[in-house]
């Protein structure tokens, strides 16, 4: 299936490689050379040359008062906290700075290309490469210096010297990696704080949920109910971001079947908002189909079949809280969940 | 005591430039520098312009940067924000966000400079992005340019980094939840996943470090390798001379153009105020990340239509193509998500060997071991024009698909059917634009052929004598020919038998063979440049197209405006 359509078939240029390496071509056309070069009008003429000059000056004097006015913009228009405020601030100072640099950025561009001379030049290019002569003598430059070290006849300090050279590293990266770890905790994935008895509460209110409280077709964001001054720190967070739960009330007889047996509480499911794939807040409940999708990478999980995965990247469905109710007719966790959150990971089924 | 050291050939300098000249020059031989690079030759096209532009955000990043550390606190100590926003007022947040929002709400200029950074930072990977197009499709990266193309590549990656890093320093809700879509890809790295995750948060996520890291990352470590790979690719830019177009007089022993000093200099310089005064417009005029409607980071709220920047919109569409069935549980009860590994790693992993070993690969299969100075017109080398549009048109499948939301809401469409028609795309449309772009190459070039062998098409209709009509056609000046005429349509790998003289198997001749049919897959089809000797055939075959200039023969013209032409 070639492609040559030569009307003569192949070629008949002749490759000849010359010392130097290059290609020298018989049967081809002669390099016509550099193209004339044409004066522009401003060479020719000195009305046009004079006309640009003004105009290369006036973009200069444009560009000065480009730079008085955004001095002016940030005395003058102080931003008063409000959006709207500030837009107008940086609105005023963002054109302002503009125009000083347009106006020395057009008026240079306009100098060279109209009154700087446009002769082309051309200049000689040399081999990227030494020549063979300074090879040699750097070649022989490093013969001696390694006769000096005399390493060629004591290969005892080679090994010696690319030991300690191997090793010294370690002193830093060692403690370095050792410290940046923290403690290196990673079975901390596996747990949240959920615990037996732990009330299901709003997020982020904190306020805890009484299962007639929720309608049917209804969806909470939930927390654990956790104190609030607990609430204003890192571990918080730390927790919250593995502890977030979507909990949805559906008709009982809308379950296709249960994820984890007894698990439910009257059509109430919990399940974690921690999306198996990346980790995203699986947030978006679409009530008709019982679907929820993560709206990072639009997996979806279908609630009413123990939220197994129906589209997208993640694999597994997502854990299920299991929850009942306390004396009191609040939710309440029954245990933490059965396995880990969030996305997956090597050693997570250990 | 000599009492001066100054050569007594160069005049006594008399200007305050010229005596500091001296002085410098006196005690650091600066001279023989400036003699280099003074009326250097630079050759003058406005693709060579698009890596000022990278370079040139790059100064208006660490212009405003520096004005934004000034006031960024990258603590992620937990603090009630008082103060404009009146949204955010009274509010738990980090100190991060809260001295984010004081840089763009109290400080004067300080949104101004948030955007202008934000979009310098956009351009700056998008003119990396564009250089290294034009770069790829005229064959710049040929010898004795591998090494730059390389430094270049490491750029792109450091840019990305970059940009990574500062867009998660605020600690909104949506930078927070890039981080947490990160720690998911850490995590699917088999053995050390987890391990890795710990190392990069410093405990598990978000924990309290991560800002404090990257804010290092940010203005430290990244900024300073980009600024030193940046010294080595101008440094060996200059050294190795740039490339130019082919045309009239241009070798690969020569360099056509205009000396640094006054006008290549002037241009550039200017071409710096007109970037940055883009880019200032742009800060002024264009809202970018408003990161007080966002709120400050909470693990629980996510947005939908959230799109990461441009630049890894395409790790975001690989993630959201791949289907979640890879992920596998290998023996021993070991998790192995393929569904994250593939997309987040491997296929990153693939673009980026692409563009690391391509300038040795081509060099390979051509069999090359000359220096190029002269660059290729995209046309007269179709496999790689084709190889670089299909890699671009899997870099923009993917992109599209990490928008496959917003898509689905523009256009109301399933999002489902639009992810799985991308899904097709991602492995059909590269193919097909490999396809598409070779065929317009081999069709541009035997348009070329068309032009030097039989002229431009005039318009201009001669009647003979003898009744026959023509049309003249005019022969190209010699400029327009060589342009046309000056290229190589290199040949597919030549091979030494499998047998030697003796007919002994040669050692060698598989690995060669494979060598040759990825060479043939090169290089196969071709279109020779025209010979001095076709034309001169066409010539004699056609000769009533020498019937020129028009006024040799007046009385014939018979119309050159409404006059159908006869084929």
């Amino acid at each position: 299936m070639s492609e040559n359509q030569n009307p003569q078939g192949p070629s008949r240029d002749v490759a000849r490689h010359d010392g130097d390496g290059t290609v020298a071509r018989t049967d081809r056309f002669a390099d016509p050379g550099v193209p004339a070069h044409h004066p522009r009008l401003a060479d020719t003429d000195p009305k046009a040359a004079k006309r640009n000059e003004r105009i290369i000056a006036i973009l200069f004097a444009i560009s000065c008062l480009g730079t008085i006015a955004s001095i002016v913009a940030y005395f003058a228009v102080r931003p008063d906290g409000t959006t709207p405020g500030v837009r107008l601030s940086t609105v005023l100072l963002g054109v302002a700075i503009a125009i000083s640099l347009f106006g020395i950025g057009f008026a240079a561009v306009h100098w060279a290309k109209t009154l700087m001379s446009g002769k082309e030049y051309v200049e000689e290019r040399h081999s990227s490469s030494s020549s063979e002569d300074v090879r040699e003598v750097v070649q022989q430059q490093f013969k001696d210096g390694l006769e000096d070290s005399g390493i060629a006849r004591r290969p005892v300090l080679k090994g010696a010297v690319v030991s300690a050279l191997a090793l010294f590293p370690l002193t830093i990266a060692v403690p370095l990696v050792s410290s940046v770890g923290g403690t290196w905790n990673v079975n901390s994935f596996r747990h949240t704080i959920w615990k037996k008895g732990t009330r299901l509460a709003y997020d982020p209110s904190g306020r805890p949920i009484k299962a007639s409280d929720l309608t049917v077709g209804s969806v909470a964001h939930v927390i654990p109910d956790v104190p609030a001054e607990e609430r204003e720190s890192h571990e918080w967070i730390t927790e919250k971001s593995k502890a977030v739960v979507l909990l949805v009330r559906m008709d009982p007889r809308d379950h296709k079947r249960d994820h984890r047996e007894g698990a439910s509480y009257d059509g109430i499911v919990a399940y974690s908002k921690i999306c198996t794939h990346v980790g995203c807040p699986v947030a978006l409940y679409e009530q008709q189909t019982h679907h929820l999708l993560c709206p990072c990478h639009q997996s979806t999980f279908d609630i009413s079949d123990g939220s197994k995965v129906v589209f997208g990247p993640a694999k597994r469905p997502l854990p299920q809280l299991p929850i009942t109710v306390d004396d009191e007719g609040y939710l309440v966790a029954e245990d933490d969940f059965n396995e880990p959150v969030g996305p997956s990971y090597w050693e997570r089924l250990k | 005591m000599s009492t001066t050291t100054t050569p007594p050939t160069a005049a006594e300098p008399t200007t305050v430039i010229g005596k500091s000249a001296d002085y410098l020059d006196q005690r650091t031989k600066v001279g023989v520098l400036a003699k280099q690079l003074v009326r250097k030759v630079f050759p003058d096209h406005w693709s060579f312009m698009l890596g000022e532009i990278a370079l040139f955000s790059f100064v208006v990043l660490l212009i405003s940067g520096v004005f934004l550390a000034m006031f960024f606190d990258p603590s992620m100590a937990l603090v009630t924000h008082h103060g404009a926003p009146a949204t955010m007022d009274g509010q738990l947040m980090s100190t991060a966000f809260s001295s984010t929002l004081n840089m763009s709400f109290e400080v004067r200029g300080g949104l101004l400079m948030r955007q202008i950074h934000h979009w310098s930072a956009l351009i700056f990977v998008a003119g990396i992005v564009v250089h290294m197009m034009r770069v790829f499709f005229t064959g710049a990266f040929r010898k004795p340019r591998e090494l730059n193309w390389l430094v270049g590549t490491l750029l792109l990656i450091c840019s990305l980094l970059a940009g990574f890093s500062g867009y998660s320093l605020p600690d909104d809700v949506l930078s927070g939840n890039g981080l947490r879509i990160t720690d998911g890809v850490i995590k699917s790295i088999p053995i050390i996943g987890s391990y890795l995750s710990w190392f990069v948060f410093g405990g598990e996520f978000p924990g309290e470090h991560i800002i404090p890291r990257l804010f290092t990352v940010h203005i430290l470590l990244v900024p300073a390798l980009i600024l030193a790979l940046i010294g080595v690719h101008l440094f060996l830019m200059v050294l190795n001379k740039h490339t130019q177009y082919p045309g009239g007089g241009r070798t690969d022993q020569n360099v056509v153009g205009y000396p640094a000093v006054p006008a290549f200099a002037t241009k550039m310089g200017g071409n710096f105020f007109i970037i940055f005064g883009v880019l200032a417009l742009m800060g002024g005029t264009m809202a970018i990340n408003n990161v007080w409607n966002y709120g400050p980071y909470d693990p629980s709220p996510v947005s939908a239509g959230a799109q990461p920047d441009w630049y890894m919109l395409f790790l975001e569409g690989s993630l959201r193509l791949m289907p979640g069935q890879a992920e596998i549980v290998t023996w021993g009860d070991f998790t192995l998500s393929l569904n994250i590994l593939v997309p987040a790693v491997i296929i990153p992993g693939l673009l980026f060997t692409f563009l690391f070993v391509y300038p040795f690969l081509e060099a390979k299969v051509t069999g090359d071991h000359r220096e190029h100075h002269v660059l290729d017109r995209p046309r007269n080398v179709p496999t790689r024009t084709g190889l670089g549009v299909a890699f671009l048109t899997a870099f923009v499948i993917l992109a599209l698909a990490g928008s496959n939301d917003l898509i689905a809401t523009h256009f109301a469409l399933s999002i489902n059917t639009i992810t799985w028609v991308f899904r097709v795309l991602f492995f059909v449309g590269p193919v097909f634009a490999f396809w598409v772009t070779k065929r317009i190459c081999l069709g541009l070039q035997r348009k070329d052929r068309e032009l030097v062998l039989h002229g431009h098409e005039t318009g201009r209709i001669v009647r003979f004598a003898n009744g026959e009509y023509i049309e003249v056609h005019r022969p190209l000046d010699e400029q327009e020919r060589w342009l046309r005429v000056n290229y190589e349509a290199r040949r597919p790998l030549e091979i030494e038998p499998a047998t030697d003289a003796r007919g002994v198997k040669r050692k060698g001749y598989k690995k060669d063979k494979r060598w040759q049919k990825l060479s043939q897959f090169f290089y196969e089809d071709r279109v020779e440049p025209v010979t001095p000797a076709e034309l001169a055939a066409a010539h004699a075959h056609g000769e009533h197209d020498e019937l020129e200039p028009a006024h040799d023969t007046p009385e014939l013209v018979s119309g050159s405006g409404n006059v159908e032409r006869e084929h």
